[in-house]
C-alpha cells in the first residue's frame, strides 16, 4: 500500500481521505516558528464531488488512491450500463448509473469520454466539454429573432434541456457546452 | 530555465534601504554587529524544528564531522552575551528544513538581538519602536495569549484541560486529528494559527506575551504564575514576525528543557539532536539578565514593500536557487 506524506502534497494528488478517493485541489503549509506544523487543504472527494477544507498535522500520512484517468469512447447503454471501449485496445468497460450521473445527458455515441477509475472501477464518467446534438422538440421560432431575448428550452436527442434563440427550429443540430449546459451554437450539416 | 532573480531589482534596492536603515537604529542603541557560525557540532532540540546537516572532513576529522546548519543564532550569541559581550545584534542566514511557502525558504535572513537588564516587556517596546521606523506603524497593541483566547473564544487556555480545548476545537471542523489529539499545545496551536491569527494585528501590529508554559522554549517562567513563560511574539497583517524571551538563565533547567525535548522527539518517532552543551556551560557559568529577539527579515520587507510572498522580497527563492 503506497502512502504519501504531507510534503508531498500537490494539487491534483490523489489520496484516500476520509475513507473515500480524493484530490488535493489547494495546499498550503502554515508553521508558526515555536510549533506544530499544519497543512491546510482543499480535497475534492471523486465519487460525491463534496469539495472539503482541512486542517492535517504536517508529517501525517494518507494512502494513495488508485486512481486512473482513461479516454473512451461511449459505445449504448443496456438500460443498466453504459458501455465504454478503449479505441486502441477494444477494452470494454461498463459504468453504473451512479458514475454516469448527469453525463447522461450528453452522452453520443462515439464521443470520447474521460472515465475516472477507481481500483479499475468507473466512478466518475465526464463528457467532452463540447457535444453536437439534435434538436427533437422546442416552440416553434420567430423568425428573424437573432438577439438572444430570453429565448426558448429546446429538449434534445438525449433528453437535455438547453436554453436556445428563438429562430432554432427542430431537427438543427447545435453545440453544446457541456460543462454549463448553455447553447454554443447551430451546426451547419 | 529560470535565471532571473525572484524579487525585482526595484524591490531589491528598497531592501537594501531597510536593511541599511536596520544596522544604523543599532548604530545609534549602541548594539554590537556582531558574527556567529553557520555551521554547528550541536543544535536545537525544538521538536517541531528540522535541521540542515553536512559532514565536514578535514585535519583531525579524517572520518568526518557531522554539522549542523543553524536554525537561529540564538546559541552562539548567548554564549558571548556568557563571555561578556553586552548589547548585541546579528543579521543572518537561518536555515529550517521541510519549510517553503508563502511566509517560508529554507534559508530565510533572520534579525536576532539582545539587550542585557530587559526583560521581554522592555524589549517589546524596542521590537515596536524599529517597527515603527521601518514599517511606519502606529504603536503596537499588547496583550496577553491568555486575554487573546479569552476574547475570541471564550477559553480560558491556562485552566482548561484538554477536553475543554478539544470541544472548542471540534467546532471548527478542522479534521481528524482533533478527535484524537493528546498534545494539548497542538490543539491551542491550530485555534492560534487558524481562527485568531487571522484576527489579530490587522491594523497595527500586535505583541502577544506570556505564553503557556508548556511553550516556554528558552524563555523564563513568569515568577507571580508559573503556568506562563515570558516569551512573546509579534503578528502584523498575517504575518507572524518576532520571537521573544526574557531569556532562561538557568543552566540546569535549560538543560532539563533540552532533554525534555529529546523526549518528546523520540514519542514522535525523529531522530535525538545532540544537546549544545557548550551553551549550557556558558550558562553555568553566568548568562546577565537580558532578553532577546528574533525577527524575521524577509516577512519584515514583504510587509514593507506589500508584497505577498516570500519570494518576491529574496533574490533567489529555493525554487531558482
Amino acid at each position: 500500500m503506497a502512502t504519501v506524506s504531507t510534503n508531498e502534497f500537490k494539487n491534483g494528488l490523489k489520496l484516500m481521505f476520509e475513507g473515500e478517493p480524493s484530490t488535493i485541489i489547494e495546499n498550503e503549509t502554515v508553521k508558526p516558528g515555536k510549533g506544530q506544523a499544519f497543512n491546510r487543504v482543499k480535497i475534492r472527494k471523486l465519487i460525491t464531488g463534496k469539495v472539503l477544507e482541512k486542517t492535517i498535522k504536517s508529517g501525517e500520512s494518507f494512502e494513495v488512491a488508485d486512481v486512473m484517468e482513461c479516454d473512451l469512447s461511449y459505445l449504448y447503454n443496456d438500460g443498466e450500463f453504459w458501455h465504454f471501449m478503449n479505441n486502441e485496445s477494444f477494452e470494454q468497460i461498463a459504468a453504473d448509473a451512479k458514475a454516469v450521473g448527469d453525463a447522461t445527458k450528453w452522452l453520443v455515441e462515439q464521443d470520447e469520454c474521460i472515465i475516472t477509475l477507481f481500483n479499475g472501477n468507473p466512478i466518475i464518467v465526464t463528457p467532452p466539454n463540447f457535444v453536437e446534438l439534435e434538436v427533437t422538440e422546442t416552440d416553434p421560432g420567430l423568425k428573424g429573432d437573432t438577439a438572444g431575448t430570453g429565448g426558448k428550452p429546446a429538449t434534445l436527442s438525449t433528453g437535455a434541456v438547453v436554453r436556445v434563440p428563438l429562430f432554432i427550429q427542430i431537427g438543427e443540430v447545435l453545440k453544446v457546452d457541456t460543462r454549463t449546459g448553455e447553447y454554443v451554437s447551430r451546426v451547419s450539416k | 530555465m529560470q535565471w532571473q532573480p525572484s524579487a525585482s531589482i526595484a524591490t531589491l534596492k528598497n531592501r537594501a534601504k531597510i536593511i541599511a536603515k536596520i544596522r544604523k537604529f543599532f548604530e545609534k542603541r549602541q548594539v554590537m554587529e556582531v558574527e556567529t557560525p553557520t555551521l554547528s557540532q550541536a543544535t536545537v532540540t525544538d521538536v517541531h524544528l528540522h535541521t540542515f546537516d553536512t559532514t565536514f572532513v578535514g585535519p583531525g576529522f579524517a572520518d568526518g564531522k557531522q554539522l549542523y546548519m543553524q536554525t537561529s543564532p540564538e546559541f552562539h550569541m548567548k554564549r558571548l552575551l556568557c563571555a561578556g559581550s553586552g548589547a548585541i545584534y546579528q543579521m543572518s542566514k537561518a536555515f529550517r528544513n521541510e519549510e517553503s511557502g508563502r511566509h517560508h525558504n529554507p534559508e530565510f535572513t533572520m534579525l536576532e538581538w539582545y539587550q542585557p537588564d530587559y526583560d521581554h516587556m522592555a524589549l517589546i517596546d524596542e521590537v515596536d519602536e524599529l517597527l515603527q521606523v521601518v514599517l511606519s506603524t502606529p504603536q503596537c497593541e499588547i496583550i496577553t495569549y491568555q486575554h487573546l483566547f479569552i476574547q475570541h473564544l471564550e477559553l480560558d487556555p491556562l485552566s482548561a484541560d484538554i477536553e475543554a480545548i478539544r470541544k472548542v476545537a471540534l467546532s471548527y471542523d478542522f479534521g481528524d486529528f482533533v478527535a484524537t489529539e493528546s498534545n494539548k499545545d497542538t490543539l491551542l496551536q491550530c485555534l492560534f494559527c487558524f481562527v485568531i491569527e487571522p484576527q489579530i494585528g490587522l491594523v497595527k501590529p500586535i505583541a502577544v506575551y506570556n505564553f503557556p508554559a508548556s511553550q516556554a522554549a528558552l524563555a523564563q517562567l513568569e515568577h507571580a504564575d508559573k503556568r506562563v513563560a515570558r516569551r512573546f511574539e509579534f503578528y502584523y497583517q498575517g504575518i507572524e514576525l518576532a520571537n521573544g524571551f526574557h531569556e532562561l538563565q538557568d543552566a540546569n533547567e535549560q538543560l532539563e528543557r533540552f532533554k525534555q525535548d529529546n523526549k518528546e522527539r523520540l514519542k514522535e518517532g525523529l531522530t535525538e539532536q545532540p544537546i549544545d552543551y557548550r551553551l549550557i556551560e556558558a550558562l553555568a557559568h553566568g548568562l546577565p539578565n537580558c532578553a532577546g529577539v528574533a525577527l524575521g527579515i524577509d516577512r519584515l520587507i514583504m510587509l514593507a514593500l506589500q508584497q505577498k510572498h516570500i519570494r518576491d522580497v529574496i533574490s533567489f527563492d529555493v525554487s531558482r536557487s
